[in-house]
């Protein structure tokens, strides 16, 4: 065990390496060497497993030391990532040994995500493989910059010069395609421990540092707390008086007294306080790397999956983002398939809209295009969301740009952004947000009405073709609602033709459309359910209306006389013959199971209504 | 705090408010040892002073008095929900450590958990183990997937990355939830020192030059030599000894630990 020196600057500096590379190249070795060189093993474990393998009649081998199941030391690969611990001058690490079968590139990935720096092993007498490049590939996409390339195996090929520098040329030709400048390249034998803890006599020909050296000259990344904030809330908490709004900063920094937008919602409050258990004095700020909880001045309603920002650098928000992605499912990605997006804390369905090409990481400038995406493959692809989402370019956020994809219960791939895709509603959403983000709030809040309502305001959309019943139910909910205590308004759009719209023509659909959300929005901010027909809207300006009204919730309910599908994004549909009586009941039932109308729903309590 | 301590806490809060979202029958088991106990702190940390969930003791029967004291005070002292499982039905028919080490913990320790899972209906179990602990530990993810009969597939754990993990499952299948993964041994001591967590005693050296390293069963679970009577003494003690933690532990012995954690134990 190595003795603490403590050395000042970096006494308590901690550092997650992984070592990766193709199968076989001598990884688990490498990391058994550095161990057994330093003498960081438990007392015992070298003779233990030597004892093992005399029992079983094999050579004794490092890569035994973490290769800890049977199947593993049987068959003579890693196939698992395993965490071990390491110290030397003072300095702290987590060193990952990463599987280079092709098999188990799953859990190369799990272990290189954690990494703040890479060891790629490539075994000299074999040369550059394609796990090699795979490897350094994933380690680019994975964010990782700082590499050095242990060139393994220098016993088997005489200790050649020329054989390492071959390598070394060839494979930084290679990742200088992905931008990315390797520290160094060490030649080594992991077996006999040339250049491992101390320099080889052999290698006489290299003055570098041994692979002991390079750990140390890895550095530690740099602080996100320098960029603007980023905060996505991971839940809220009512588990006492205080409504406590959690998350783990991604960047930046918040402050006590701090104004907050959330996105996608827009909605604004100002930081009252920071919690904490246990912690003296009170925290009056949080930086990016901590898992904190805030509560705001007003009670606004906030969900997990919000992004918070200052009001001068706010994310972006569309439904729709190109990206790179590795797979790694059991079945292919289908483009037209539905998957989950979980982005950050956010959840939500989502689609490939278009896959632009395989990316073939032997060769980076082919181009293989197909319709699936398929075990261990990066693509580049279009995906859009159901909901519009808050995310960051990969390149100016890390944690904001990144994303998995789940098929059924798995995680199966994981994708950088590389850039966001203006959709039809990128225009109207972006008039909202600038509407939210300056809109003069008096001290009466949403959360305020609500409980003196009894109510949340929501828009119920009526839906279908003519003579189906819609107005009749229309009629029928109001007056129902307002029976039960119900603050509700029935607005028909073509109420506003001739008022509002008077200097439009029937052929401005877009600012009719335009004008009626905007109406409905600000009927809403007044606490009211809104209930409204559609027959002077079209199916297309649902969207917009949604977009304008955002985060209110929007309920549709389709009508029609025969059986017919209803559109997509519909809540409730009714078909033939109708009781309204019985149907606006249920129209209640939605309003309350969607939280709009007070009470207590599902089986955990859901704290952020207050009503 | 140290940065590092302050960034393990920072990951663990995140994983622990991570299953609560997620788990709607969820669990914590708590041995009473140093580990679960910094966990159950961290607990009360993630929640702000709450614990949101229930603690599961798998009480053995074989347990050190002095454990069953201390847990029954502090479930008292911080109002813990707390949970009994006991494998009635293997003590009956006489289980000890005698009739077998890996006989035993299954029995008593990995079938009472299991049996409880089942009565109880539990999705999500959290659990204090560390990857420095042994090898088959260092191979974990924070969230592992446990199959119909509990047992572990570790040929087939699930991708894990950027803090997104698996919180999908079948029906019948549950989660074993790690926070501590990336813990070590002395990592759990600063920490314990850093926020005054009330350990139990049975760590300290009382003065007859011994005390616990690591605790489970009175039979199975040896004391060092060892005259730490303080944290301080504790962390400087380890930070010197080549010895592994559990070497004090039985079922640890030749492959136990492997097949052990297999058949899903902790």
């Amino acid at each position: 065990m190595p003795t603490l020196v403590p050395s000042a600057p970096r006494a308590s500096e901690h550092l997650n390496i992984v070592i990766v590379g193709h199968v076989d190249h001598g990884k688990s070795t490498l990391l058994g060497r550095l161990y057994a060189d330093t003498g960081s093993l438990p007392e015992g474990k070298l003779d233990k497993v030597r004892d093992i393998c005399r029992r079983q009649g094999k050579e004794f081998e490092y890569a035994f030391l973490f290769d800890a199941f049977l199947e593993e030391q049987e068959q003579g690969i890693t196939i698992d990532t395993a965490r071990t611990f390491f110290t030397w001058e003072g300095r702290h690490y987590i060193i990952i040994d990463a599987p280079g079968h092709k098999e188990f590139l799953k859990n190369m990935v799990s272990g290189a995500a954690r990494a703040e720096a890479a060891l790629l092993v490539i075994d000299a007498h074999e040369g550059v493989r394609e796990q090699s490049k795979k490897h350094g590939y994933l380690l680019s996409l994975l964010g990782i910059r700082q590499v050095a390339v242990i060139v393994n195996k220098m016993d088997l090929v005489g200790y050649r010069q020329d054989v390492f520098d071959a390598i070394e040329k060839e494979y930084r030709a290679f990742l200088a395609q992905l931008k990315v400048t390797p520290e160094r390249f060490v030649p080594v034998s992991a077996k006999l421990g040339d250049n491992i803890a101390k320099p080889s006599a052999q290698i006489s020909w290299y003055s570098g540092p041994t692979v002991l050296e390079t750990l140390g000259l890895f550095r530690k990344e740099t602080a996100r707390e320098r960029q603007t904030l980023r905060f996505p809330v991971q839940d809220v908490y009512k588990f006492d008086a205080r409504r406590i709004i959690t998350g783990r900063l991604a960047a930046g920094r918040i402050k006590v007294g701090d104004r907050l937008i959330f996105s996608p919602s827009n909605k604004t409050a100002t930081v009252k306080t920071i919690e904490a258990f246990n912690v003296e004095p009170v925290p009056t700020e949080a930086t990016a790397g901590q898992s904190t909880g805030i509560t705001l001045d007003e009670q606004i309603f906030i969900q997990r999956g919000e992004i918070a920002s200052h009001e001068d650098s706010v994310p972006l928000v569309s439904t729709t983002f190109r990206s790179n992605l590795f797979w790694m499912g059991h079945r292919p990605l289908e483009a037209g398939k539905k998957y989950v997006l979980r982005l950050a804390t956010r959840e939500v369905e989502c689609e490939i809209v278009a896959l632009h090409r395989i990316i073939d990481t032997t060769n980076l400038a082919a181009r293989e295009v197909k319709t699936s995406v398929g075990r261990n493959e990066v693509a580049e692809l279009t995906i859009r969301a159901k909901a519009p989402i808050t995310f960051d370019l990969y390149s100016d956020f890390a944690v904001t740009g990144r994303f998995v994809l789940v098929d059924q219960y798995d995680v199966s791939g994981g994708g950088i952004i590389t850039e966001a895709v203006k959709d039809e509603q990128t225009v109207l959403r972006e008039e909202a947000r600038r509407r939210d983000i300056a809109w003069v709030k008096g001290d009466v809040g949403a959360e305020d009405r609500a409980r003196h309502f009894g109510h949340r305001a929501a828009l119920v959309l009526i839906t279908g073709a003519r003579h189906a019943g819609k107005s009749m139910l229309a009629r029928r909910l109001e007056v129902q609602l307002v029976a039960d205590g119900r603050h509700t308004y029935l607005l028909d759009a073509a109420n506003l033709r001739r008022g509002l719209d008077a200097d439009l023509s029937e052929e401005d659909t877009g600012e009719i459309v335009r004008r009626f959300g905007e109406v409905a929005r600000l009927l809403m901010d007044t606490g009211l359910i809104v209930v409204s027909t559609t027959n002077a809207l079209g199916g297309a300006d649902h969207q917009a209306i949604r977009t304008l009204v955002h985060p209110t919730p929007v309920i549709t309910v389709h009508m029609s006389k025969g059986e017919e599908a209803p559109p997509p994004d519909t809540d409730l549909a009714f078909a033939g013959p109708k009781d309204f009586e019985a149907i606006a009941d249920q129209v209640m039932e939605e309003l309350k199971r969607r939280g709009v109308l007070a009470q207590a729903i599902g089986a955990k309590p859901q704290f952020h209504y207050s009503i | 705090m140290d940065s590092h301590l302050r960034q393990l806490e920072d990951q663990s809060v995140y994983i622990l408010r991570e299953a609560y979202k997620h788990f709607d029958h969820l669990a914590m088991l708590w041995s009473m040892g140093k580990d679960s106990t910094a966990l159950l702190w961290l607990t009360r940390k993630a929640f702000f002073g709450h614990v949101p969930f229930p603690l599961v003791h798998i009480d053995t029967s074989y347990k050190i008095p002095a454990m069953i004291e201390y847990r029954d005070r502090i479930a008292r002292e911080w109002r813990l929900n707390l949970v009994i499982g006991q494998n009635k039905e293997a003590l009956a028919n006489g289980m000890n450590h005698t009739l077998g080490r890996v006989e035993c913990c299954t029995a008593l320790k990995t079938n009472g958990l299991k049996n409880l899972i089942a009565e109880k209906g539990y999705t999500g179990i959290i659990l204090g183990v560390r990857a420095d602990e042994e090898g088959t530990r260092a191979k974990e993810r924070y969230f592992s997937p446990r199959d119909k009969h509990g047992d572990w597939d570790f040929r087939e754990q699930p991708p894990e990355l950027w803090d997104q993990f698996k919180t999908t499952f079948p029906e019948g299948t549950h989660i074993r939830i790690h926070p501590l993964l990336d813990w070590t041994e002395i990592n759990i001591w600063e920490y314990i020192r850093a926020e005054n967590i009330p350990i139990i005693d049975l760590y300290f050296d009382k003065g007859d030059g011994t005390r616990y390293r690591s605790l489970g069963c009175a039979p199975c679970t040896f004391p060092i030599k060892s005259t730490a009577k303080t944290v301080d003494a504790i962390l400087e003690e380890l930070r010197s000894t080549t010895v592994a933690e559990r070497s004090g532990r039985a079922q640890d012995e030749g492959r136990g630990m492997e097949l052990l954690r297999k058949d899903g134990y902790m």
